[in-house]
């Protein structure tokens, strides 16, 4: 199956000559929740926009389900919908005109019952004749949802769908997001957050000054990236790692009195039983253990961090 | 061509209209009003007749278009600044149509509108003076052609301004002065006549001269002029919007 998005080298160099993406190459698979992780100024909206059509690529090509999106913007665009990352909503209009509107712009029939039934499951049908500077800020973002899903689309793109919303408001969100894809949307949500990544999306991007440091299924990623660590307490501190265990990835901290063992979590076979006998074989008496598993995060912080350093290099 | 796009813009522009009706027709029926109490009563009294009309009937065309020309700049220059201002304009640049539907749509609903209210003002000037319109097919396709072409002015400075400040800067510095010495409260003929070349130059003139030809058979410039000057001033105003689609120009980054 072709893939439902398809970026080939796409770049942006702004008007001012600053260059927001720098080739990036990905390709989104139809029905997945991709997350797009990077800190502010990485590159998140403009290549949501470069997609889009909000603003155009100055290399690359992009294909929305098998559409350019420049040479065929019409076809590609009509695939889309977008939820920007600003509230942006004319004040004085009403739930309903909103979405009618953003239908027609997209050139849908008009349909009342599917539209409804948008609303209703975007707990909004209650609101449909409000005016849209009554709604709270929560639910101003569920319009721009129903706004981007009223022609419905193939693809949606959900930038930063929980910046500035409360705890309870993010759970709701996952929710919608999660029931959206059993109706069979793509998904691409941006996020600062990363257990907001973690806890929606199929795979992760991170990007990072207009680069895509790396695209992988969530799980895996957390597995290949995700060393554990085996914290060993020692009841007698000692001055260097035993000859006997020197094969093992140990390190002394706290001046010997605590023993790291570092390991992969997807080995075969992790070596903890055979470890903890060879200290014991060499009278190392174990007084604690626990085991930590790196976050997303310091992944992340991680990789932009190395990639600074190959940059400066 | 995405009809459906245009209609969906068009209808969401009347609909703002129709909300504010009230609003968008009571300033220009009351100020044209005044015009007909200050001008009409006032100095019609000492004037009594232009070339064969009485003066009150005299400035109804030239009051028509004044109030039609800044109502198709105002509301088409708003139509498009405003979502551009918000930041709703992301929807028409994601949307899968082409600069020429959100054209179609803005500029024809803010014609539509100017129309409207100059056909109003054509009412209440009814209920001052005694007015006969000689050829109406003529008066229509002038007062249509005038708003379309305004509407489309003023789309161009709704995508060029960046603030309000410039969104009123046009019609206040260009377009009010040139309406206003454009002949609609006096004939050409009754300038000196060094005025008279200089007031050539305005394109008003010859608005205000062939609309008021339709009205009373009596124009300042010949009336084929006129309609030369109307479609130049269209044609100009489609070949600068039709840049514009081109380009992208102030539209995306
Ligand atoms: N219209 C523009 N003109 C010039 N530069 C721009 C424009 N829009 C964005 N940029 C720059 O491009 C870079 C990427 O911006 P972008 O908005 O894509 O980041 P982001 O990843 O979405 O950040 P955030 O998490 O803060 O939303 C930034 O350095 C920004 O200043
Ligand atoms: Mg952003």
């Amino acid at each position: 199956m072709p893939a439902m998005v398809e970026i080939t080298n796409a770049e942006k160099t702004y008007k001012g000559g600053f260059q927001a993406l720098k080739g990036v190459n990905l390709e989104i698979r139809e029905g997945e929740i991709l997350a797009l992780l990077g800190p502010n100024g990485a590159g998140k909206t403009t290549l949501i926009s470069t997609i889009c059509g909000i603003t155009m690529p100055t290399g690359g090509t992009i294909r929305v389900g098998g559409h350019d999106v420049v040479t065929e913007f019409r076809k590609a665009r009509a695939l889309i919908g977008l939820v920007p990352q600003e509230l942006t909503l004319e004040p004085f209009e009403t739930v309903w005109s909103a979405v009618r509107f953003s239908r027609g712009l997209f050139g849908a029939a008009p349909d009342e019952a599917y539209l409804d039934d948008l609303l209703k499951r975007l707990s909004l049908f209650d609101k449909k004749h409000s005016q849209l500077q009554e709604l709270s800020g929560g639910m101003k973002r569920r319009v721009l949802i129903a706004k981007a899903l009223s022609h419905d689309p193939k693809v949606l793109f959900l930038d930063e769908p929980t910046a500035g919303v409360d705890v309870e408001l993010r759970r709701d969100m996952w929710e919608i997001v999660s029931a959206l894809k059993e109706t069979g949307v793509t998904i691409i949500l941006t996020t600062h957050y990363i257990e907001e990544a973690e806890a929606m999306a199929d795979r992760i991007g991170v990007i990072s000054d207009g680069q895509l440091l790396l695209v992988e299924e969530t799980a895996s990623l957390m597995a290949r990236l995700g060393k554990k660590e085996m914290r060993i307490s020692l009841a007698e501190p000692l001055t260097e790692v035993p000859a006997s265990v020197s094969d093992y990835e140990l390190t002394l901290e706290e001046d010997g009195a605590l023993l790291i063992y570092t390991y992969d979590t997807r080995a075969e076979r992790t070596g903890i039983a055979r470890l903890v006998a060879a200290l014991a074989e060499a009278g190392v008496v174990i007084s604690d253990v626990e085991t930590r598993q790196s976050s997303l995060e310091d992944i992340f912080v991680g990789l932009v961090r190395k990639n600074d350093k190959e940059d400066a290099a | 061509m995405n009809w459906t796009a245009v209609w969906s813009i068009y209808r969401f522009e009347m609909a703002r209209f129709v909300r504010t009706l009230l609003q968008s027709l009571i300033s220009p029926v009351i100020s044209t009003s005044l015009y007909f109490v200050v001008f009409g009563a006032a100095i019609g009294s000492r004037i009594d007749e232009v070339e064969g009309v009485s003066y009150g009937a005299f400035i109804v065309p030239g009051l028509i278009m004044l109030t039609v020309m800044t109502q198709a700049i105002s509301n088409a220059s708003f139509g498009i600044y405003f979502p551009k201002f918000i930041g709703t304009i992301y929807e028409l640049l994601s949307a899968p149509i082409s600069f020429l539907e959100v054209i179609l749509g803005y500029v024809g609903a803010a014609a539509t509108k100017s129309l409207f209210i100059g056909l109003m003002i054509l009412l209440t000037a009814s209920f001052f003076v005694e007015l006969e319109v000689q050829n109406w097919p003529a008066m229509l396709a002038f007062l249509v052609l005038t708003c379309t072409s305004f509407a489309l002015f003023g789309f161009i400075i709704g995508i060029w301004a960046s603030n309000f400040e410039q969104l009123q800067l046009v019609p206040l510095l260009v377009v009010t002065p040139l309406v206003f010495l454009g002949g609609s409260f006096y004939s050409i003929s009754m300038l000196p006549e060094a005025w008279q070349t200089v007031a050539l130059f305005n394109p008003v003139v010859y608005l205000v001269s062939g609309f008021r030809w339709s009205f009373f058979g009596m124009a300042d410039v010949p009336v084929a002029v006129s309609l030369l000057a109307i479609a130049g001033f269209t044609l100009l105003c489609t070949l600068a919007v039709w840049w514009i689609f081109r380009t992208g120009w102030r539209i995306r980054s």
